[in-house]
């Protein structure tokens, strides 16, 4: 997919993302103790459905608790919401994939109902794993490579890669363009359209040498190939996880800021990294007015 | 005026019904008062060294318990050591030093079960702000317990019972007549030091008193004359009316830990803590009773509720407040095995050669739960430099209470292709680096007298031989042994060693593995395809952790960790040709 000159199609992307989002943030802000993981996936559902969505790459997920860390998971069908209840203190993370106008969001959205310093901490992390992944994605570097740096910067940080957990331990798939139809079923909590289109792939990938699933294993071992990639690291530690997700725009260009770039840098964690970093430079700023400030009755004293 | 360890002990006499009780005050009298109970045979002096320690920060309070020490004995002695009489004791002690304030109550032994009965009548509502019990249980309690094992004896409460039963003795000993004031005035008297420091493992310093005789002569008439009578009618309103602190010696040789099992059914606000040692801790563990003492008293001065003192980790009850040590503590096993320490509440300090892994593992660590936690860079190599690690470590922290000798190295490759330099690297770092750690902290537990536990890290490699491993293999055996020998050396100091095999354990140290005998790209190659193999392997090292606070917690020899590390432990004692069959293999790697 040449998506390099089609900013239309860039665009229609960017907006549903930038729904998806808000259908976060907006169930975010409604989450009180004593919500189940189903009522807030449903609160999500309601809430984008009311938006004109209709079709799915995944239903909205919820996960509270230590299940944001993936304690314990075995078998796929855990992932589902469950009747778990929010608690003070506790985090969350909800991530949820529309399709709106033919465009795919698959976005994730960690927080924590009051404050958790472990879970804020997560959240900081994350930040050098998405200047990372954009960094060695321009550099062309085979996927599954940059996904063994990922994991180990993590485990640097003294996390764990939760996104290991995830079916064929992604970090990332791609997403593309999907078909609206009137009737669009989904299996297993993920939409037939997106499958299809997702199946497609890996078999003109199985025969071109590349794969839309960013794994760890050797079908992954590929430079990074052309299109949109929801991009998903995940940190766990002791019982709590942390994630974003969002679109990774790859394309034939050999410029290198052309090659590779987010599709959106206003998002709600990006936000928050560039609020924290100007809190930061402010205290900065302040201490060294401070310092200046003093200097002056210095010399007056002299 | 006399002296105990620096403070001044100023004495007095207070007069109650019949008897003139003697005691010792220390510290300053405008601060929290805490009154410390002997036990039997004891006289306020088994306190000396903890009162010393709470004398900095707390108005501590001693008295000899009528018939005991200097305090002299009721007449007659028959019905003159009930516990109403006993109570009236404490009230007249505790009117006489703190009027006007509730005093915080520590009782060893007997002084722990007349602390039972003054937290939990009525009389002493509003004089008792908390309690810390130490092997004493309320009679009443105790009743209790035996009345509901008789009325439903499953197999385990029945055998919770016999073995109460029979670590019992001496309490039917006591009550034949006059033969125990005999023994105890004569020839048991006299051997009586001896044993305890034997048996019990009490330093030898001028304790037991002169007066030991006619204290355990008096002080037989606690049992005959209240033991058979509470036994037999427990009240049925023996509930606390104070928050309660109960350390339980993990190696009592007269009470069992499940005595206290049903506990939390008189104890509104109850706070468990499990010590390794035997039954006269305010002997043989001062600093560590002082440090939970005036832990627990501080915050029931400033009224926090007990739930929030402890933390949640496993072994809590143990770990808390303790100084842990562990080297390569900067990633893998060592980070995990601190995680696991710091959400038990310890002191954790974090030793690795990487100062950045280290100082984000202390982080962490101080935000999951430790009480404390401080980032040391410290190559375990470097003899000079452990040196001044340890004295640094001791002048900053205190003595460390647990050891873990973590750090270590892997190299691989056949042994005709490791080179002399490769050998001394991995021997400086998997064995000379635990022999300073053992040699130097191990000094400084043994010379505290306290106790304390040295956990190794092995490998299922010291006893699973393999062609691939020769030298990573032979360090870790000697890691193996060296446990072994240092635990018999240290077991009559109360100091345990554990060494621990883990196996294929998912860290990085595959990365940083050297292969002998390949070229820079091919050994880059090697690391990465471990790394993968060890990746699908998968086992966590957290595990491990778990299994190290395991060995602590049980004092366990040898602990191989992974199935694959067990197995081989197996087959290497009952199958040593099939694991020198394996040991031929050559991994692909």
């Amino acid at each position: 997919m040449g998506l390099s000159g089609s900013s239309a199609a860039l665009r229609g992307f960017r907006s549903v993302q930038r729904l998806a989002y808000e259908c976060a943030e907006a169930v975010a802000a409604q989450l009180r103790p004593g919500v189940t993981e189903r009522e807030a996936a449903r609160m999500q559902r309601e809430w984008l459905r009311e938006r004109g969505v209709r079709d799915w790459f995944h239903l909205p997920f919820a996960w509270f608790g230590d299940r944001t860390a993936f304690a314990g998971f075995r078998v796929p069908l855990q992932f589902f919401p469950t009747n778990r209840e929010l608690a003070p203190g506790m985090p969350f993370i909800l991530d949820l994939a529309p399709v709106h106008g033919g465009h795919t969001a698959d976005v994730g959205y960690s927080g924590s109902l009051g404050p958790n310093a472990v879970h804020d901490r997560l959240m900081r992390d994350l930040r050098v794993h998405r200047e990372l992944i954009l960094r060695e994605v321009r550099e062309r570097r085979p996927l599954r490579e940059i996904y063994e740096d990922v994991e180990r910067l993590m485990v640097r940080q003294g996390y764990h890669n939760r996104h290991r957990a995830y079916p064929f331990g992604v970090i990332a798939h791609k997403v593309d363009r999907v078909r609206e139809r009137r009737f669009a079923p989904h299996v297993f909590g993920f939409g037939t359209q997106s499958l299809k289109g997702l199946a497609k792939d890996a078999l003109r990938g199985h025969r071109e040498g590349w794969s839309p699933l960013w794994s760890p294993y050797r079908f992954s071992a590929h430079p990074p190939r052309p299109g949109l990639w929801a991009v998903e690291p995940h940190l766990g530690f002791r019982g709590t996880g942390a994630k974003f997700e969002e679109l990774l725009v790859v394309t034939d260009s050999r410029d290198e800021e052309e090659s590779a770039f987010w599709l959106d840098d206003d998002l709600p964690h990006v936000r928050r990294w560039a609020e924290a970093e100007a809190d930061r430079e402010l205290a900065a700023d302040g201490a060294q007015g401070a310092v200046q400030g003093r200097e002056p009755e210095k010399g007056r004293v002299a | 005026m006399s002296e105990w360890g620096g403070a001044a002990v100023r004495e007095r006499w207070v007069r109650t019904a019949g008897v003139e009780l003697c005691v010792a005050e220390l510290g300053d009298a405008g601060q929290p008062t805490v009154v410390l109970l002997h036990g039997y045979p004891d006289s306020k002096e088994v306190w000396a060294e903890v009162a010393s320690r709470l004398a900095e920060r707390f108005h501590v309070v001693l008295y000899d318990v009528r018939g005991h020490g200097r305090s002299t004995a009721p007449k007659p002695l028959k019905g003159g050591f009930t516990l109403e009489k006993l109570t009236d004791d404490f009230l007249a002690v505790a009117d006489a030093v703190s009027p006007d304030r509730p005093v915080h109550l520590v009782g060893h032994d007997w002084g722990s079960v007349q602390g039972w009965e003054f937290t939990t009548v009525e009389r002493t509502e509003g004089r008792i702000a908390s309690f810390t019990s130490l092997s004493g249980p309320s009679l009443d309690h105790f009743g209790h317990w035996i009345n509901g094992r008789l009325r439903r004896p499953t197999p385990r409460r029945a055998g919770q019972l016999l073995g109460q039963t029979a670590k019992s003795w001496y309490v039917y000993l006591l009550h034949t007549p006059v033969l125990p004031e005999l023994a105890w005035r004569g020839p048991l008297g006299a051997r009586w030091p001896a044993i305890l420091r034997r048996l019990e493992k009490v330093p030898g310093d001028g304790y037991p008193t002169a007066s030991l005789g006619d204290d355990a002569a008096h002080g037989a008439w606690l049992y005959r004359d209240n033991v058979r009578a509470r036994l037999r009618r427990p009240r049925a309103d023996a509930y606390a009316h104070a928050p309660v602190q109960l350390i339980t010696p993990a190696g009592d040789a007269f009470l069992s830990p499940s005595l206290y099992d049903d506990l939390d059914r008189w104890v509104p606000q109850l706070l468990r803590r499990t010590i390794d040692a035997r039954h006269w801790v305010p002997r043989t563990r001062p600093d560590q009773l002082a440090a939970w003492i005036g832990e627990f008293v501080l915050a029931h001065e400033d009224g926090t509720p007990v739930a929030e003192i402890v933390p949640g980790g496993a072994y809590a009850d143990r770990f808390a407040g303790r100084l842990v040590l562990i080297t390569g503590a900067g990633s893998g096993i060592g980070r995990a095995t601190a995680f696991a320490f710091a959400e038990a509440g310890a002191r954790i300090v974090a030793a690795d050669v990487d100062a950045e892994g280290a100082a984000t593992t202390a982080e962490l660590c101080r935000m999951i739960g430790a009480a404390e936690a401080w980032a040391e860079a410290v190559d375990v190599a470097d003899e000079e430099a452990m040196e001044k690690f340890a004295e640094r470590v001791a002048a900053s922290y205190g003595v460390v209470d647990v050891l873990v000798n973590n750090a270590g190295i892997g190299l691989s490759g056949p042994f005709l292709d490791t080179s002399a330099a490769d050998w001394r690297r991995v021997l400086d770092v998997n064995l000379w680096g635990v022999i300073h750690g053992c040699r130097l902290f191990g000094r400084q537990m043994a010379e505290r007298g306290q106790g304390g536990h040295i956990v190794n890290t092995a490998s299922a490699a010291a006893y699973a031989p393999s062609r691939a491993l020769p030298a990573y293999a032979t360090s870790k055996a000697a890691v193996l042994m060296l446990s072994e020998c240092l635990r018999a050396e240290l077991a009559g100091q109360g100091i345990g060693v554990s060494a621990v095999c883990p196996g294929f354990v998912h860290t990085n140290i595959t990365a940083t593995t050297r292969f002998a005998g390949v070229s820079g790209d091919e050994e880059q190659r090697r690391r990465k395809s471990a790394h993968r193999w060890y990746g699908k392997r998968n086992y966590p090292a957290e595990k491990v952790a778990e299994a190290v606070l395991r060995a602590v917690a049980r004092n366990q020899a040898v602990v191989p960790v992974t199935p694959e590390a067990r197995g081989s432990r197996l087959l290497a004692r009952f199958a040593p040709r099939a694991l020198r069959a394996i040991a031929r293999v050559e991994p692909k790697l």
